[in-house]
């Protein structure tokens, strides 16, 4: 699956990437889609956090082509 | 800045109580001499290790053989719980809640095929769970925290019936003293100073006809499950620390339990925050929350130019950098995280004060990132 917006977060410390999501969203339209590739491994459980806390929908963690690991995120409002 | 102190990290370590400070002194000058030694002194120094062992047995309501003192929580945690495994006919596999201590998770691994049982996300382990991975082969042993030491939340240690006997080792560092043991366990650990005891304490309780076999290389001393010259100046000043807290604590932790619902309350209004943990069956004077687009170890930072003294479990400000396993177990927010642990003499004018700067700390903090 391909996002609408893809954030590069590799070799960003946390809180880094979710700031990045935070920012970001609202470029993609409501439903649209927002990929995190981040190395952080502190991402694996603040992105799906911050989905919850902002009530924004975690559709889950791929693989990048490098390995790196992807957490998706659906914008819902 | 000179602001006012104010220390909110007990839990990383606190000043000897009061009741321990003369006993530590007086300890040091007649108790220094080795207690298995026939002479006067010798003499000394084992109706001092002896009196710690007691009073340490009636604090904690067992029977004083099963107390041994070790140098450290840590060493009961790893002494108790690899010698429940090295006791067991059935294996070596150590099965253990996913919000253990490092300590003994680390026990766990270096007995090899650890396996990590979930919790829910307030830290809680459900007996089915244990009880499930209990009855996998190999299985010589459950660890199950009385206490979670990041996040307060308390387990029901003694409802869990594990099967085919095998026996259940609890991890008391977090609560020795300021709470009732509970029951259901084998071998339990403890940490003076936790408790307000000097550092280089720690408690290993093993029952009475526990299959626990010394882990490690015995030796002569006056407790065959410990080796080593007894620290015996520490042991009794530990042990009258741990008197006193649990004579003062269904007054100190009715005053925490109160002082931490209202540091819950205050930061549940700051925007983007998460408070962790059980809200009401926890630790009565630890609590943690995290916020959110807030690097923790900037925080801990802020905090202490305040004058405020507290811990993170935050990736950034940790030695391993990697977030703490206990809120990644949990599922909760990782960074921008505070950990609280009042001590007995902390105030309501002291929590205040922390309330009314933590909101502009951590705007500040946001409004550098442009959040």
């Amino acid at each position: 699956m391909s996002a609408d917006l893809e954030l590069d977060c590799r070799g960003m410390r946390c809180p880094m990437p979710v700031i990045e999501l935070a920012r970001r969203i609202g470029e993609v339209p409501v439903g649209g889609t927002v990929a995190v590739v981040a190395t952080d491994v502190a991402a694996r459980v603040d992105v799906p956090a911050w989905c919850r806390m902002r009530e924004q929908d975690y559709v889950g963690e791929q693989v990048a082509d490098d390995g790196t690991p992807v957490h998706v995120v659906r914008r819902r409002t | 800045m000179n602001a006012p102190r104010t220390e909110l990290d007990t839990a990383s370590g606190e000043p000897l109580h009061p009741a321990a400070q003369e006993v530590l002194r007086a300890a040091y000058e007649q108790g220094y001499a080795d207690p298995r030694r026939l002479h006067r002194p010798g003499r000394h120094a084992r109706l001092m290790l002896d009196n710690a062992r007691a009073a340490t047995a009636e604090a904690l309501g067992v029977r004083p053989d099963e107390v041994s003192f070790t140098g450290s929580g840590t060493e009961a945690v790893h002494r108790g719980l690899l010698g429940l495994v090295h006791g067991s006919s059935r294996g070596h596999r150590v099965v253990h809640s996913a919000v253990e201590h490092s300590a003994v998770r680390h026990a766990a691994a270096w007995a090899g095929d650890p396996v990590e049982v979930r919790c829910d996300e307030w830290g809680r382990v459900h007996d089915g769970d244990l009880v499930q991975e209990g009855i996998g082969p190999g299985v010589a042993v459950a660890a199950l925290q009385t206490a979670n030491h990041e996040v307060g939340t308390l387990q029901d240690v003694g409802d869990f019936r594990m099967p085919n006997d095998i026996p259940l080792f609890t991890d008391a560092c977090a609560s020795m003293g300021r709470l009732p043991l509970p029951s259901g366990w084998t071998v339990a650990a403890g940490s003076a100073h936790k408790w307000g005891g000097p550092a280089g304490v720690g408690v290993m309780l093993v029952r009475k006809g526990a299959r626990w076999r010394n882990p490690f290389p015995g030796d002569d001393r006056v407790d065959e499950r410990v080796a080593g010259f007894e620290n015996v100046p520490a042991a009794l000043a530990a042990a009258a620390a741990l008197q006193a807290v649990v004579d003062e604590r269904d007054e100190v932790n009715a005053r925490q339990h109160a002082l931490v619902e209202r540091i819950r309350a205050a930061v549940a209004q700051i925007p983007d925050a998460e408070v962790v943990g059980d809200p009401e069956r926890r630790l009565p004077h630890l609590v943690t929350f995290s916020f959110l687009y807030v690097d923790g170890e900037a925080l801990v930072h802020a905090l202490d130019r305040h004058g405020f003294g507290v811990a993170s479990g935050s990736a950034c400000a940790a030695s391993t950098l990697e977030p703490s396993a206990v809120l990644s177990a949990m599922r909760v927010l990782t960074h921008g995280n505070v950990r609280l642990s009042l001590g007995r003499t902390t105030t309501a004018e002291e929590v205040d004060r922390f309330l009314a700067v933590l909101p502009g700390v951590v705007a500040d903090l946001r409004a550098e990132v442009g959040l």
